[in-house]
């Protein structure tokens, strides 16, 4: 069992449980209607995502790879978000060179009250990816 | 491994999108899944009981509950799988409501989605290792940070229930904006009156260290063991020395000094004590107006004075406490008038805010409470209240309704009927939102009793005419346009947070919303917790709040630390970083990068430099575990074979 055939693509979200998980949360509560494609990892905050992890998802399987942290200042550790920044930003210049697009990465800061904005992230995202198509060439099985 | 697996229908919450026997079925298939079942209520007790149940009869040492956010029964369940024996962080959540049901329409995608982070939870408790909680000491003072009736009232509570308390207030004295009011809704008391005896006790209490006219600096550690560094900000005047008898203010030749505390209503002295009932009834020097500080030269206050109290030379101070708690009480703060260039941007002065109308009824306000406005000190005979100034308007920022307006409008209006009894006063409103006990019977008394006239509709503009001001605006409910020459127009501008709101939630760690509100651990069940532990809301500085609401969470925000403090020690949170000592190579990039300051060097007896982490000080980000770069350090419960297991779980299948 994976994604949908034809219809999904595979999408691998880093979330922070301060901020952006909860802010999916959030959204949920107030049935913000999303594309389905997004798997969500949770994890104590954006500044755990080692930019490993993400080249990891988009090798392996993934189409494409959301980080979502708090807003620079308000993070829940001081400024984990802060390393978070750097380290992603260095990862979305770098993966080119290993011929991914960098658009199938994505970096961005949705609060725990901002449902909305998550839910317009996520659309615009999994768009953005439809648009590009599937990263990894169809298994034999598939579809 | 005998992993569990339960998938709650969450009556039709998530019974209704996805199809959780499907999911059961396809779960019951993965490696090491031994049981997997589908149940009503999974967080219901019979629910639980299933869980226990089902750990002793099939014997599992895993379990994975599929069901809602995390961030609301993670909790709930660990309890339940302790209670069977488990340990538990043998336990994961999979988010199937708010991540699924609740925001896809497709039933067959949903299933699948579901189907596929419950593999995530699967993988990852198969990773979890047992953790183990230890316990340290609490400091049991608990710090209140703004002095208006929300934090007074916790500094009360949380004194009279034995605890220390430290009160830091920004301004000279305690009372916040209730200070400032004339009277109270609906009951129309005299509000210093109330309040005044309650700040007496504030500063008469011997467990109640108070800083006025200070400012939390910085703040470090954690519950239980916060250390404060608070700004005494400085006066000039040694306050040991100050006996508050107002010589000075009475001498001093500035006279056009700006008074924050009658918010610019008329002007004050530079060196000035805000009110007569201050707490505490010291003098202070505002440097930007004082002569001394501006000229270089006058000194008649420190002649005058008979104490010798006056210091020109005087500096901030920094005090550090330690500190157990935090009750955050800093309140709200109000729309400038100059954002409405219709109404003139603050260039008429009879023109003029809620409060800044509320200090002129005040009798220790600056017109000895008789009605005078502010141009030519006459008395006004027509007065017009124009409610939601900025609240509710998107295009301001502010689209929330800021809660107690309507009902300070409708006390306005009826105060200034008994000071001119000759007057007519005019309220333009978009709705009346007076849900209180005996506030709709007060708005309607203000009609019926008083004679003010409600007018449904919004102003669009006002202007000058000779002395009176015309406000122009729409009468909704007879269609027409209505003009309305006043001599006085009161705008209830809207609540917004407080200045510097922001820059204070970094400080304590706390979320605040787009509007500079901070935000509770949980609107409905948690209303006064933050998400750090240890840190609690009170009054305002949460959202628009009346009087009763802010001393009721200012109670409930002391009966909070109260029962925090119960216990000598508290239980820490073992998801922590912990080091691999063969696998660290020394390099200490986790010390310079660890926010907290919770890493440090240790040599081995080997002689081996190591990184060692501070267990109670790790807050348990996890920015070490992705700077090393050996995967010597690893954050517990997050660690890189945990989340690689999740992101093969989705990636390789």
């Amino acid at each position: 069992m994976s994604v949908v055939a034809e219809k999904e693509l595979r999408v691998v979200g880093f979330l922070c449980n301060w901020c952006s998980y909860g802010g999916a949360d959030t959204a949920g509560v107030a049935r913000f209607k999303q594309p389905t494609d997004l798997r969500i990892i949770r994890v104590p905050c954006s500044g755990r995502v080692d930019p490993l992890f993400v080249v990891k998802a988009l090798l392996t399987g993934a189409d494409g790879v959301l980080v979502s942290g708090c807003h620079p200042r308000d993070c829940h550790y001081t400024d984990g978000n802060f390393y978070a920044r750097r380290r992603l930003e260095m990862l979305k210049r770098l993966l080119p060179f290993i011929g991914i697009d960098e658009r199938r990465f994505h970096y961005t800061w949705v609060s725990a009250s901002e449902g909305q904005k998550w839910q317009q992230v996520v659309a615009g995202f999994t768009n953005r990816l439809h648009q590009l198509g599937p990263l990894h060439a169809k298994k034999e099985n598939e579809g | 491994m005998r992993v569990g697996v339960f998938i709650c229908h969450c009556g039709n919450n998530i019974a209704g999108t996805v199809d959780v026997a499907r999911v059961a079925a396809e779960t019951r298939k993965l490696p090491g899944v031994v049981y997997a079942t589908n149940y009503m209520y999974t967080c219901s007790e019979p629910g639980q009981e299933e869980i226990k149940q089902a750990i002793q009869k099939e014997n599992l040492d895993r379990v994975v509950v599929a069901a809602c956010s995390p961030r609301m029964h993670e909790n709930t369940f660990r309890k339940t799988v302790e209670k069977a024996g488990l340990n538990r962080y043998f336990f994961e959540m999979a988010n199937i409501r708010e991540h699924i049901s609740w925001i896809g329409e497709d039933k067959e995608l949903n299933t699948n989605k579901a189907i596929e982070a419950v593999k995530m939870a699967v993988a990852k408790v198969m990773n979890d290792k047992p953790l183990y909680s230890s316990s340290f000491k609490v400091n049991k003072r608990v710090m209140v940070i703004g002095g208006g009736v929300a934090g007074m009232q916790a500094a009360l509570d949380c004194a009279d229930g034995g605890l220390d308390v430290v009160l830091v207030e920004k301004s000279p004295s305690i009372g916040g904006m209730m200070a400032r009011l004339d009277k109270t809704f609906p009951t129309i008391d005299c509000s210093i009156c109330i309040l005044g005896p309650k700040m007496v006790d504030v500063a008469q209490h011997e467990k109640i260290k108070l800083y006025a006219y200070s400012e939390i600096e910085e703040i470090k550690g954690y519950v239980g063991n916060y250390q404060v560094k608070i700004r005494k900000k400085a006066t000039y005047v040694d306050w040991t020395k100050c006996t508050g008898c107002g010589a000075c203010m009475e001498k001093c030749p500035t006279r056009n000094a700006y008074d924050h505390f009658n918010f610019g209503v008329a002007p004050t002295r530079a060196i000035n004590i805000p009110f007569p009932q201050a707490i505490p009834k010291k003098a202070k020097i505002d440097p930007t107006f004082c002569r001394q500080f501006t000229k270089g030269k006058c000194g008649v206050c420190a002649k005058i004075c008979p104490t010798g109290a006056i210091n020109y030379e005087m500096e901030d101070e920094i005090v550090t406490e330690d500190i157990g708690a935090i009750v955050v009480a800093t309140g709200y703060g109000l729309f400038d008038l100059d954002k409405f260039p219709e109404y003139g941007a603050g260039r008429y002065p009879d023109v003029i805010t809620g409060i800044q109308y509320e200090r002129i009824l005040n009798a220790s306000g600056p017109t000895s409470g008789h009605i005078l406005r502010p141009s030519d000190q006459t008395e006004p005979k027509t007065v017009v209240f124009v409610s939601c100034a900025g609240s509710r308007d998107k295009s301001l920022g502010v689209p929330y309704c800021s809660n107690f307006c309507c009902m300070y409008i409708a006390k306005q209006a009826i105060l200034t009927k008994d000071h001119v009894p000759d007057s007519q006063s005019y309220v333009f409103y978009m709705d009346i939102r007076s849900p209180g006990k005996g506030y709709d019977e007060f708005t309607r008394r203000a009609q019926e009793d008083y004679g003010v006239k409600y007018i449904r509709g919004r102003v669009s503009r006002i202007y000058p005419k000779g002395k009176k001001m015309v406000v122009r605006g729409a009468d909704t409910l007879l269609g027409t346009q209505v003009e309305i020459e006043a001599d006085l127009v009161v705008l209830a501008t809207a609540v917004i947070s407080a200045p510097g709101a922001a820059n204070m939630a970094e400080k304590l760690h706390i979320s605040y919303d787009t509007f500079g509100f901070y935000v509770e651990s949980h609107p409905k069940l948690r209303p006064v917790e933050t998400n750090t532990s240890g840190v609690f809301l009170a009054g305002a500085c949460q959202g628009p709040k009346d009087i009763p609401a802010s001393v009721g969470q200012g109670s409930a925000a002391a009966s909070k630390v109260l029962s925090l403090f119960s216990k000598d020690m508290l239980e820490s949170d073992p998801a922590i970083a912990q080091v691999n000592i063969n696998a660290c190579v020394g390099c200490l990039k986790c010390v310079k990068t660890c926010p907290f300051q919770a890493i440090k060097e240790e040599v081995l007896r080997s002689g081996k430099k190591v990184a060692k982490v501070i267990e109670t000080v790790c807050a348990g980000c996890g920015v070490c575990t992705s700077t090393c770069p050996c995967g010597a350090i690893q954050l517990q419960h997050f660690t890189d074979n945990q989340l690689l297991a999740e992101v093969n779980a989705i990636c390789q299948s």
